[in-house]
């Protein structure tokens, strides 16, 4: 089949005039076809990676300070860096199983830009001497799998994946699998049990990382789909270039997926560092304000597991370090903007069921505590709730991931901030994502739960 | 009738050759007996068993915890309807309740004919196009109550035919191989040697080692030199 275009483009992407690593072959509606993309410059890094030694790849890519963008923020450089020496093979495992709440970008990538992202998972397994690569799509996006396994297909036939790259030593194979629709996949190491044909349950780590024991008990990187599609640029342009864009601790730029109640929902190439999230919000080249102009309630900063934030941190820099501070997470790049209008209650029993419905059920306190969270908000929600519910509520919360949470004692001792990242009773932060919500709603807006909650009155004893 | 037919055996045949390890290609081989069959059977099951070496017992159990495989049968398209927090603040589950009264179903259903079954889905990625749904995981993206009942129609009357596939066929663009280009897959036990070009790395290790040994050495003399 000579392209496969029966399935409208993917949308969203907007284009907001600002610097593009990334999204420059997103203009073109035929991008994920090898001849655009060796027309725009495609695997040129590669070609220059081919000229380069492996390690001085490994090189550029740590001094980029090239950020994971799956979610931890965790630098790729740094990461590659952690496989022990002379153990051989190693494989790249390419994470493309987006499902977080809120997050649009991977599909992005995938749908609009194979051949990017092929580029990159080359130029990894160059630097690192991977043996194999497995781009790992989720088993729900069709379209993304099938234009992967076209450009694939093309770049086998063109020599640039498979057996001599290019006429060079250089043979690696990448191989197309995908998921079958499950959020926890997304945790690497669940990633790697569902590679390997099992139940997609999270490994206990430490102390083995996958990158000392991962797929096949092997050595393995596993890369989120935006970390890896930023490479070929890092490779053409060096590592200084890619620096001025960003700030010093996060350059260069993001894919941020704006929803919710705003007027131009979309999905922006952003840098990081510089710009806030009133510049996403309210800015002209991006969401040009709220949908309706009214004002903010509150907005999750990085998917449906971060913490929610509200207006007063608006100002902050969309950057990892100091939205960490304020006590959420920047996350896979997924912000939701949610209006007055929006039932504080109702949202977060939306996103706790999201988490009880998810849970693997390897760890008892989140099989069974998100369930609870769910069966309690729900009868809140539904104007059944009983006295102590909310205490309950936090209770389950403190079993899954402990810590001050803002009951009225915590508050009396002048604790105001949640601990994040969260400590954790489980194996992976699922079950404490379950928790984010539940805080910053119940901190915030105590009220709309206390009201949802039917007033015990005293029967009236007549005395005749 | 419900083990591959020999046209899949070859395509499972062909996944397997793919991985390092046979187990590896359960969940596409799944896949692929729902393809064949619209929900993956029992016998399926016990084949994809025997292919990848495995017990049934394991492949039910890899089967079950994944959402997507069906074991039980699903209408001929499965309409995703996601109500997850995006899609929610812009009428998901608004798009929700109208399709299940328009096909008289609740989400989990299928409709007496056998044509659809709504799911209540978990976010899809297309949050900035909500409300979304999916059917059989082909994307229509800020959809209204009239466009749903407009797509139902063209679906029973076999317009979109061209764009949706019946359930289980995901992918109709397939990857494969050329058995010449393959770079080689082997199980992990049996590589044992550094990738070829890993030795293009030897001569700046070799600098960079010198260089340091000659630095230690420099800071020893300088000591020295201070006492």
């Amino acid at each position: 089949m000579a392209t496969n275009q029966y399935v409208p483009h993917a949308a969203g992407y907007v284009d907001n005039e600002g610097p593009k690593i990334v999204s420059s072959r997103f203009v073109h509606e035929d991008a994920f076809l090898l001849e655009r993309s060796l027309a725009t410059g495609g695997y040129e890094g590669l070609k220059k990676a081919l000229t380069m030694a492996p390690i001085e790849v490994h090189d550029t890519v740590r001094d980029a300070v090239l950020l994971g963008r799956g979610g931890a923020g965790f630098p790729a450089g740094i990461k590659w860096g952690f496989c022990p020496p002379g153990k051989w093979p190693m494989y790249l495992v390419v994470n493309g199983d987006e499902s977080e709440p809120g997050t649009y970008k991977d599909r992005l990538l995938m749908e609009m830009d194979p051949h990017q992202l092929i580029e990159g998972c080359l130029i990894a397994c160059y630097a690192l001497g991977l043996s194999q690569c497995f781009l790992y799509v989720r088993g729900e996006m069709a379209l993304a799998q099938e234009r992967i396994a076209h450009a694939l297909n093309e770049a086998y036939e063109a020599n640039l994946v498979g057996k001599n790259i290019l006429g060079t030593d250089f043979s690696v194979d990448v191989v197309l699998h995908w998921g079958a629709g499950a959020y926890i996949v997304g945790e690497e190491t669940a990633l790697i049990e569902s590679l390997e044909g099992e139940r997609g349950m999270p490994r206990l780590k430490p102390p083995f990382f996958p990158a000392a024991i991962g797929l096949y008990g092997q050595p393995t990187i596993v890369n989120n789909v935006e970390t890896l599609a930023n490479l070929p640029w890092i490779i053409v342009n060096g590592a200084d270039e890619y620096k001025k864009y960003g700030s010093e601790t996060s350059p260069g730029t993001r894919l941020f997926a704006v929803s919710g109640h705003v007027k131009r929902p979309g999905v922006y190439e952003a840098e990081q560092g510089v710009t806030t999230f009133r510049d996403l919000i309210y800015g002209d080249n991006f969401c040009q304000g709220m949908k309706g102009d009214d004002e903010l309630k509150m907005f999750i900063p990085g998917g449906a597991s971060a913490p929610w934030f509200f207006p007063e941190q608006v100002d902050l820099p969309l950057e990892a370090r100091p939205v960490g501070a304020a006590g959420s997470m920047l996350g896979s790049g997924a912000i939701v903007i949610m209006d007055e209008s929006t039932d504080a209650v109702k949202a977060c029993l939306r996103v706790v069921r999201f988490f009880a419905r998810e849970s693997c059920g390897k760890c008892t306190p989140c099989r069974e505590g998100t369930t609870w969270e769910e069966t309690l908000l729900r009868r809140i929600y539904d104007g059944h709730g009983r006295p102590g519910d909310l205490e309950m509520l936090l209770d389950i919360a403190d079993n899954i991931s402990p810590g001050p949470y803002p009951g009225a004692a915590w508050e009396a001792e002048g604790i105001e901030a949640i601990p994040f990242p969260p400590k954790q009773t489980t194996i992976c932060p699922l079950g404490p994502s379950s928790v984010a919500p539940i805080t910053s709603a119940l901190r915030r807006f105590r009220h709309e739960f206390e009201a949802k909650i039917p007033q015990r009155t005293s029967i009236p004893v007549s005395a005749s | 009738m419900a083990r591959f037919t020999p046209e899949n055996l070859e395509l499972a045949h062909e996944i397997i050759s793919r991985y390092p390890r046979k187990k590896s290609a359960v969940i596409p081989m799944l896949h692929l007996a729902q393809e064949q069959d619209g929900y993956v059977t029992n016998d399926a099951m016990a084949h994809i068993a025997e292919l990848a070496e495995v017990t049934a017992a394991e492949v039910i159990g890899t089967c079950t915890f994944y959402e997507m495989f069906k074991t039980h049968p699903v209408g001929k398209y499965v309409i995703n309807v996601c109500t997850n927090i995006s899609c929610q603040l812009n009428g998901g589950e608004e798009l929700l309740e109208h399709l299940e009264e328009s096909l008289e179903i609740r989400s989990g259903g299928t409709t007496s004919d056998g044509m659809f079954t709504i799911e209540d889905y978990e976010c899809i990625a297309a949050c900035t196009e909500a409300p979304c749904l999916q059917v059989n995981y082909r994307y229509f993206h800020r959809i209204s109550n009239d466009e749903v009942d407009e797509v139902i129609a063209d679906i029973r009357t076999g317009k979109l035919a061209d764009t949706i596939p019946e359930h289980g066929v995901l992918q109709r663009v397939r990857q494969t191989i050329p058995a010449a280009k393959l770079a080689g897959v082997a199980p992990p036990e049996e590589v044992v040697d550094a990738p070829a070009w890993m030795v293009r790395n030897e001569p700046i290790l070799a600098a960079r080692a010198a260089a340091k040994a000659a630095e230690e050495a420099a800071a020893k003399a300088a000591e020295g030199n201070a006492d």
